[in-house]
């Protein structure tokens, strides 16, 4: 049987692991990229048409929760690889706070495995970091690693509280020399918050998370990461103060690296006026100030990735009082209309920066060889098609997600993920009917003859 | 007067709307002292006190309120709050939406519930009290036997003395006070000022003693225990020694200053019993005041179809 080959035609190739910007076709064969260039040939091959369109590599997303083992009402891995796919993210790593916890080979095994049946987006796995994440004893990271080949653990969710535990597990992993993602949350002055600490929760009367709670940590862990020589991943970074000390130790040499979330990106604590639950996330929308610093700290690459931290809750535990509420929300297949409506097209941030930050900023964080990445002869073919000149709304209710917590749902959206091709093959295409296009095209061409 | 759907906190009422329930409350007051202290202005109409917190007074002020107006009065004195178990604020508002009620007059621990309530179903909402958030017809009274007293608020020097940070009296009377003229000074220790208090375009200070000389009212506000669990203060001695309101204290205030609080006292903590007692403390007329407010806000809310 000879390999399937796809030849993606017409668009407009983006690939920020090589610096390729402009026309060009792609020849995939099998699972990787045989070809790039001009006049391919198409002889036996499915021709993907990809005409007025962004052609990206495939994103990754560091921080999703699939929920599964545990709640498997609210996401199932299968459910998870498949909003991963919708949203253009064709690799995600998701967190171990699961019921049980990812912190041991058997269950770790179990959600490859689930996660191969699926067959939808690659799942890597983030083990915990102590056993059950209780904070107390290190999880058997260096099996983990030796058997399944997982290298980053963390605790997320929660932070490590105990200091000397974080510094003994960023000593350990060096074994593998693997990678620590630190939920950044110092728990005795975070407790009881419900909202970012400031104007807002006050006039809310809603209780605050400080900045701080956030900070010492960050502080902390760049401090241990520099006496271990660990490489450092900050989860979800959500302060002005924390990016600026992330910068600072970048430039003292520190392996460190950052992610943040579309939604921190995006909204502020100005937002929860309506004590709208789907905002209600941790760490908490931070001020405008702090929003303003984070897209500062992409722009100039202190923050390496765009996260999602999908965070699949049930209706009822969202449908509720404010301060009962559960914290989080999904974000994976809001997140590039999201991106590209609320930065790109308003000009705040770039759109290489933001494409950066999905697809080698990930890889970056990784530790992945980046030469095998991208848009490139050999590389898997991990390939989107981007339509940014969209207009519709956004809406929940049609999520492959099994929950429907998005703060971004209902919303009028300028771009979508019109395909996603995953080691080669097509595992998503956007439904958006081909009529609804030319209409559009006919409406504005009416508009311009009645403007005649 | 049409009112608004919901009465949810003080922000939302222009200084016309408060004027308006002021002078409504007082034509009110006057049923209070017929013979027959009801009149037929809200018959038919059925509300309900949903209380998810315990309150004696609010509960029953309202509760009066709505009897002197013939309304039907419901208490529905739910649990403390849980959503893990029984039903859920939703579900209990649903059902009474479909019992029919007009009003529901809710109290929560939770900051934003009467706002999500009025979200999610139809009849009129009033806050009676939301976690730290609002009390807004508590500042009303306050505003309405404050003007009792000295004629007029704005102008008046405030003092909101006490814990401001996890107070809902505090906050809807900052708000009032303001929006109706006066000049608030918030005062306290500076772990129990709230975060971005600087916002708010109240004076702070952290010395009462200094405040005091200078000051019409002086509004002492409600010192909980757990606080000092919480670390927040040393302990309840040093606490009335520095912020209490004691007859040495009043000494030094001007001889026609204006004592306020939203009750309960404490007494020996925030304020002296000799205090409690001083003719210039006007705790007690609050709470008749409260009646007649809160009639002229069911009126406004459910009256004039």
């Amino acid at each position: 049987m000879s390999a399937q080959r796809l030849l993606i035609r017409g668009g407009r190739l983006l690939c920020p692991f090589t610096g390729l910007d402009g026309p060009g076709e792609i020849l995939v064969v099998g699972e990787r990229v045989q070809a790039i260039g001009e006049n391919l040939p198409d002889e036996g091959a499915r021709v993907l048409g990809a005409e007025g369109l962004l052609v990206s590599p495939g994103f990754t997303d560091l921080h999703v929760h699939l929920r599964e083992p545990g709640r498997e009402d609210e996401e199932t891995i299968a459910s998870g690889a498949e909003a991963a796919l919708r949203g253009g993210f064709t690799t995600v790593c998701c967190m171990p706070n699961t019921d049980p916890a990812i912190d041991c080979v058997p269950v770790a095994e179990a959600v490859l495995r689930q996660a191969a049946v699926a067959g939808k987006a690659e799942v890597r796995v983030v083990g915990a970091l102590t056993k059950g994440r209780r904070g107390q004893e290190l999880a058997e990271m260096g099996l983990m690693w030796r058997k399944l080949g997982i290298s980053a653990f963390s605790d997320d969710g929660c932070g490590v509280a105990d200091a000397l535990l974080m510094r003994r597990a960023m000593e350990y992993v060096r074994i593998f020399d693997g990678l620590i993602i630190s939920h950044c949350e110092e728990p005795s002055l975070a407790r009881g918050g419900q909202m970012h600490e400031g104007y807002h929760s006050t006039r809310l009367g809603l209780r605050g998370i400080p900045a701080a709670a956030e900070e010492v940590m960050v502080a902390r862990d760049l401090i241990l990461a520099e006496l271990t020589g660990v490489r450092l991943h900050i989860a979800h970074i959500s302060t002005a103060h924390s990016v600026e000390m992330v910068r600072i130790a970048k430039q003292r040499g520190v392996r460190v690296t950052a992610e943040v979330t579309p939604h921190h990106l995006i909204f502020s604590d100005e937002d929860l006026a309506e004590y709208g639950t789907d905002l209600k996330v941790n760490p908490p929308l931070r001020s405008a100030a702090d929003r303003e610093a984070l897209r500062e700290g992409l722009a100039d690459r202190t923050i390496d990735a765009i996260a999602t931290d999908h965070a699949p809750h049930s209706r009822e535990e969202k449908e509720v009082e404010f301060d009962g509420a559960s914290f989080g929300a999904i974000g994976m297949e809001s997140a590039w209309p999201a991106l590209y409506t609320h930065l790109v097209d308003t000009g705040i941030l770039a759109l290489q920066d933001v494409l950066a930050a999905l697809t080698c900023g990930p890889a970056r964080v990784l530790g992945l060889e980046p030469d095998a990445l991208g848009l490139r002869e050999g590389a898997r073919a991990d390939i989107l098609l981007l339509d940014c000149d969209d207009d519709y709304e956004l809406a929940a209710a049609g999520f492959a997600s099994l929950s429907r917590n998005c703060p971004f749902d209902g919303q009028r959206m300028r771009s979508r993920v019109a395909a996603t091709v995953q080691s080669g093959a097509i595992k998503y295409q956007s439904d958006k009917p081909r009529a609804a296009v030319r209409q559009k095209t006919g409406s504005k061409r009416g508009a311009r003859s009645a403007a005649v | 007067m049409r009112g608004p759907l919901s009465l949810i906190d003080i922000d939302q009422l222009s200084s016309e709307d408060i004027q308006w329930i002021l002078e409504t409350a007082e034509s009110f007051e006057e049923v209070s002292t017929r013979a027959i202290k009801k009149v037929p202005t809200l018959r038919g109409k059925t509300v309900v006190n949903l209380f998810y917190e315990a309150s004696t007074r609010t509960r029953l002020s309202f509760e009066v309120a709505a009897k002197r107006l013939s309304a039907d009065v419901l208490n529905f004195a739910a649990q403390q709050s849980s959503v893990s178990k029984g039903e859920s604020l939703k579900d209990t508002a649903l059902t009474l939406e479909a019992m029919g009620v007009d009003a529901i007059i809710v109290r929560h621990s939770s900051a934003g519930a009467p706002h999500l309530l009025s979200l999610w179903v139809e009849p009129r909402i009033i806050n009676a009290g939301d976690g730290m958030h609002a009390h807004p017809t508590q500042a009303l009274l306050d505003l309405y036997s404050l003007r009792k007293a000295r004629g007029d608020v704005a102008g008046c020097r405030v003092a909101l003395v006490g814990d401001i940070a996890h107070s809902r009296v505090a906050r809807s009377d900052l708000q009032a006070f303001s929006k109706m003229g006066a000049e608030v000074t918030l005062v306290g220790p500076p772990t129990l000022m709230p975060a971005g208090v600087e916002r708010f375009g109240a004076k702070v200070s952290h010395d009462l003693d200094e405040v005091i000389p200078d000051c019409d009212v002086l509004y002492m506000l409600r010192v909980q225990l757990e606080r000092q669990a919480e670390g927040l203060f040393p302990d309840l001695r040093e606490y009335s020694e520095l912020y209490g309101l004691n007859s040495d204290r009043m000494r030094r205030a001007p001889r026609d200053v204006v004592v306020m609080h939203p009750g309960p006292m404490n007494r020996g903590v925030e304020i002296s019993a000799e205090v409690a007692d001083d003719p210039r403390n006007i705790v007690t007329d609050q709470v008749v005041n409260g009646v007649a407010v809160r009639m002229a806000v069911l009126y406004m809310m459910l009256g004039g179809d």
